[in-house]
C-alpha cells in the first residue's frame, strides 16, 4: 500500500533523481562515456545542462571522463561523472590523481553485479571497497550510499557540497536497484549550497593548520597555479624527494576527512535502543531490511536496524555503540561481506555476512527468515 | 633563453632538468617565443602536460596556470578545462609516448571534435624518462632498452594520423628549425580548433647513446641531414623519403601528404 503522492511529488526515476539532484546543486560539467545501468544520468544531463549554461561532453572513455571532469572542475566548474562496474574501474587512476590534487567532483556509480563484464543489468554492491581503495596509495574519500529515488537526489546534492567543501572526490554509491526505481520524490530547493573557498594570494594546497583544508582557486584567476598529482609543497612545487613533504601532505589528506567524521556520516536508525540483534544494511537492501526488522518487533523480538547513508569514512564509532548493546549484528549485502568486513574490525559481538551475489536482491521476506534463524 | 621570455618563467625556477644536448629546453624557448609574440596575458593561458620529461617543459616552469597529469591522459584534462572555460589559451605539451601510445585515444577523439586546443608532441623517439624503451616514434631499426635487436615496427607518422582524424592544422618541425617551430606555434595557438604540432626533439642520453651516436653532436647531424620540406618532399620518389622527416605545415581539406 503506498500513500498518495504529495502535490510537489514527482513519479521518477532514480537515476533522473540523481541528475536532477546535481543540477540542483550547481553541477555545471558533466563528462561521460555510456554504461548501463548509469546512461540515464548522461542522457539527462546532456538534455539538460546546456540550457542551463553548462557543459555536456560526452568522452571518448571513462578514462577520458574522469581526465575531463577534473579539468573543468580547476576550470571553475561544480563537475561529474556517472559510471558503473567497469568504467569504475577504468577511472581509479585519475581518481587518486583528484584526491592528491584535492579537486571536488562527483562520481556516481550505479553498480551492476561483477566482476568485469558481469551482469550489466542486475544490481550488485561489488564496488564498496573499491571506491575507497581503488587507486594505488593511502587516501580518504567520501561515499555515500542512497536507498530511495528522493535519496538519489538529497545525497547526489549532499556529495557536492561534501566534495566542494572538503575539496575530495566524493562518490554515490547506488547500484541498478535504486537507479532504475520509479518512486515518488519531491526536487525540493530546501538545502544549503557549499560553494568552494577562494582567498587569492593563499597557498592551495596546504594551510597553517596542517589538518585542514586550503582555498581553491581556478585557472585563469591570474594565481598562475602549479596543479601536479606528483608529491608537492603547499604551493604546488613538485617535492617527490622530500619524506617531510609527503608525508605532510598523504597525513593531511587523510586528517582532513577523518578529523570531520562527525560533519560527514550520516546514518539512520529503526528500533536501536535496545536492539539485541542489529542489522546493518544500505543501498537497496536497507529497504528489505527496514521491512523485516519491523516485522520481527511485531513478533515481539528485539531487532533494530543501522542504516548506512555514509559508508566512507566508515561510522566505525556509531557501529561500536551499537554493537555493544547487541548480541548478533547481520549485515546482509550484494557483494561477499565488503561492510561486513568493517564492521568486523569495531563491532563488540558477533558479526554474521549475509551475502547475496547472484544479481537478486535481498529481498524482506528471506531476511525475516534469516533474522529469525538468530533469535529463536 | 632572451631576456623577455624570464617574465614566463615561474619564479625560484633557476634550471631546468633536462639532459645536456636534450630538444626540449629548445622547445621550451619556441612555445614562449610564440606566446611572446602573441601577447596573450599569462592569466589566459593553461598549460597541460602529462608525464614523462617533457611534460616537465612546462610544470613547473611557466608561469602560468600549469595543469601536469597522469601518463596519457594530458589531452582529456584539457578538454575539460577547455570546455569549461572557452577563455583560457589551452597548450598541451607532452612526449609522444605520452601523447600517442598511451594516450592515443583522447589525442585522436580530440581531433575528431576538432576541440579547440594546440598539442605539442615532444617526439624523441623513445621513453626518455623510464631508461629508453621504444615509443610509437622510433624509427625501425631503431635500438631501444626494449628492442635491443632493433624496433621491428615502422613509426606513427602522427601528422597524418590527426589530420586524417579531423585536425584543424598540423606542423612538423625539428628543433633544429627554431623559427619556424615558434612561428607554427604561434599559428596554433591563434587558429581556432584542434592544432597539432609534432616537434621533432633528439634524446642524446638514451636513444643516442644505444644508436651510436656517441656524441651529441652526432645526433644533431643525423637530424639535419634528414629533415627536408614538403615541397622537396613532393619532388622525391616517395620511397626515398621514407628514412627522412618531412617537415612544414598541413591545413585541414588541403591534399596530403
Ligand atoms: C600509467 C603509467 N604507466 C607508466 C608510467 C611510467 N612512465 C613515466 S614517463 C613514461 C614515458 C614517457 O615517455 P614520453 O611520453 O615519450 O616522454 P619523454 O620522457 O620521452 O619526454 C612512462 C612509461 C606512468 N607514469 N604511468
Amino acid at each position: 500500500m503506498t500513500a498518495p503522492l504529495k502535490k510537489q511529488t514527482q513519479y521518477l526515476m532514480g537515476n533522473i533523481a540523481a541528475a536532477e539532484g546535481a543540477l540542483a546543486a550547481g553541477c555545471r560539467f558533466f563528462g561521460g562515456y555510456p554504461i548501463t545501468p548509469s546512461s540515464e544520468i548522461m542522457e539527462h544531463m546532456a538534455k539538460v545542462l546546456p540550457g542551463k549554461g553548462g557543459v555536456f561532453m560526452q568522452m571518448e572513455d571513462e578514462l577520458g571522463s574522469i581526465a575531463a571532469v577534473v579539468g573543468a572542475s580547476w576550470a571553475g566548474a561544480k563537475a561529474m561523472t556517472a559510471t558503473s562496474g567497469p568504467g569504475f574501474s577504468l577511472m581509479q587512476e585519475t581518481i587518486g590523481y583528484a584526491a592528491i590534487t584535492e579537486t571536488p567532483c562527483v562520481i556516481i556509480d550505479v553498480q551492476r553485479a561483477g566482476p568485469a563484464t558481469g551482469q550489466a543489468t542486475r544490481p550488485g554492491s561489488g564496488d564498496i571497497i573499491q571506491a575507497k581503495h581503488g587507486s594505488h596509495g593511502d587516501y580518504e574519500i567520501i561515499a555515500l550510499a542512497p536507498s530511495s529515488v528522493q535519496e538519489m537526489y538529497d545525497l547526489t546534492i549532499r556529495a557536492f557540497n561534501l566534495s566542494e567543501k572538503f575539496r575530495v572526490p566524493t562518490f554515490v554509491m547506488t547500484d541498478e536497484g535504486i537507479g532504475h526505481l520509479r518512486e515518488g520524490a519531491v526536487l525540493h530547493k530546501d538545502f544549503e549550497t557549499i560553494n568552494r573557498r577562494k582567498e587569492p594570494g593563499t597557498m592551495p594546497f596546504d594551510t597553517d593548520d596542517p589538518l585542514f583544508v586550503p582555498p581553491m582557486p581556478i585557472f585563469g584567476d591570474g594565481e598562475n597555479l602549479l596543479v601536479t598529482g606528483s608529491t608537492h609543497d603547499g604551493w604546488g612545487y613538485r617535492k617527490v624527494e622530500q619524506p617531510e613533504v609527503h608525508e605532510r601532505l598523504v597525513k593531511r589528506l587523510r586528517q582532513k576527512i577523518l578529523d570531520h567524521r562527525d560533519e560527514i556520516i550520516e546514518t539512520s536508525e529503526d528500533f536501536t535502543k535496545d536492539a539485541e540483534l542489529l542489522v546493518i544494511a544500505y543501498g537497496f537492501v536497507a529497504r528489505s531490511a527496514r521491512k523485516a526488522v519491523k516485522v520481527l518487533r511485531e513478533k515481539g523480538y528485539k531487532a533494530g536496524l543501522l542504516r548506512l547513508k555514509t559508508l566512507w569514512p566508515f561510522p566505525k564509532d556509531i557501529v561500536a555503540r551499537l554493537t555493544s548493546v547487541a548480541h548478533k549484528v547481520i549485515v546482509p549485502e550484494m557483494n561477499y561481506g565488503q561492510v561486513a568486513g568493517e564492521v568486523a574490525k569495531v563491532s563488540k559481538s558477533e558479526v554474521i555476512p549475509y551475502c547475496r551475489v547472484n544479481g537478486e536482491v535481498i529481498s524482506s521476506i528471506e531476511l525475516i527468515r534469516e533474522l529469525e534463524r538468530h533469535v529463536s | 633563453m632572451s631576456r623577455v621570455h624570464e617574465q614566463w618563467i615561474r619564479p625560484g625556477i633557476a634550471k631546468t632538468t633536462f639532459c645536456a644536448g636534450c630538444g626540449h629546453g629548445i622547445l621550451m624557448n619556441a612555445v614562449l617565443r610564440a606566446v611572446e609574440t602573441l601577447k596573450i596575458p599569462p592569466r589566459e593561458l593553461l598549460f597541460v602536460s602529462g608525464i614523462g620529461c617533457a611534460a616537465w617543459i612546462p610544470s613547473p616552469n611557466f608561469n602560468a596556470d600549469t595543469l601536469h597529469t597522469l601518463h596519457g591522459r594530458a589531452v582529456a584534462f584539457a578538454v575539460g578545462a577547455k570546455s569549461f572555460n572557452p577563455k583560457l589559451n589551452v597548450i598541451v605539451i607532452s612526449g609522444d609516448g605520452d601523447i600517442a601510445s598511451i594516450g592515443g585515444n583522447h589525442l585522436i577523439h580530440a581531433a575528431r571534435r576538432n576541440d579547440d586546443i594546440t598539442v605539442i608532441c615532444a617526439s624523441n623517439e623513445n621513453y626518455g624518462m623510464t631508461g629508453g624503451q621504444t615509443g610509437p616514434t622510433t624509427r625501425l631499426g631503431g635500438l631501444t632498452a626494449t628492442h635491443p635487436a632493433g624496433n621491428p615496427y615502422k613509426p606513427f607518422d602522427l601528422v597524418h594520423l590527426v589530420l586524417a582524424a579531423g585536425a584543424q592544422y598540423a606542423a612538423r618541425y625539428t628543433v633544429t628549425q627554431p623559427r619556424a617551430l615558434s612561428n607554427a606555434i604561434e599559428r596554433a595557438v591563434s587558429t581556432k580548433g584542434f592544432c597539432f604540432i609534432e616537434t621533432i626533439s633528439p634524446c642524446p642520453t638514451q636513444f643516442g647513446r644505444r644508436n651510436r651516436f656517441d656524441q651529441i653532436d652526432k645526433l644533431y647531424d643525423d637530424l639535419v641531414s634528414r629533415y627536408i620540406t614538403r615541397q622537396e618532399a613532393h619532388k622525391m620518389d616517395p620511397k626515398d623519403t621514407v628514412e627522412k622527416i618531412v617537415t612544414g605545415e598541413w591545413f585541414r581539406g588541403e591534399v596530403m601528404p
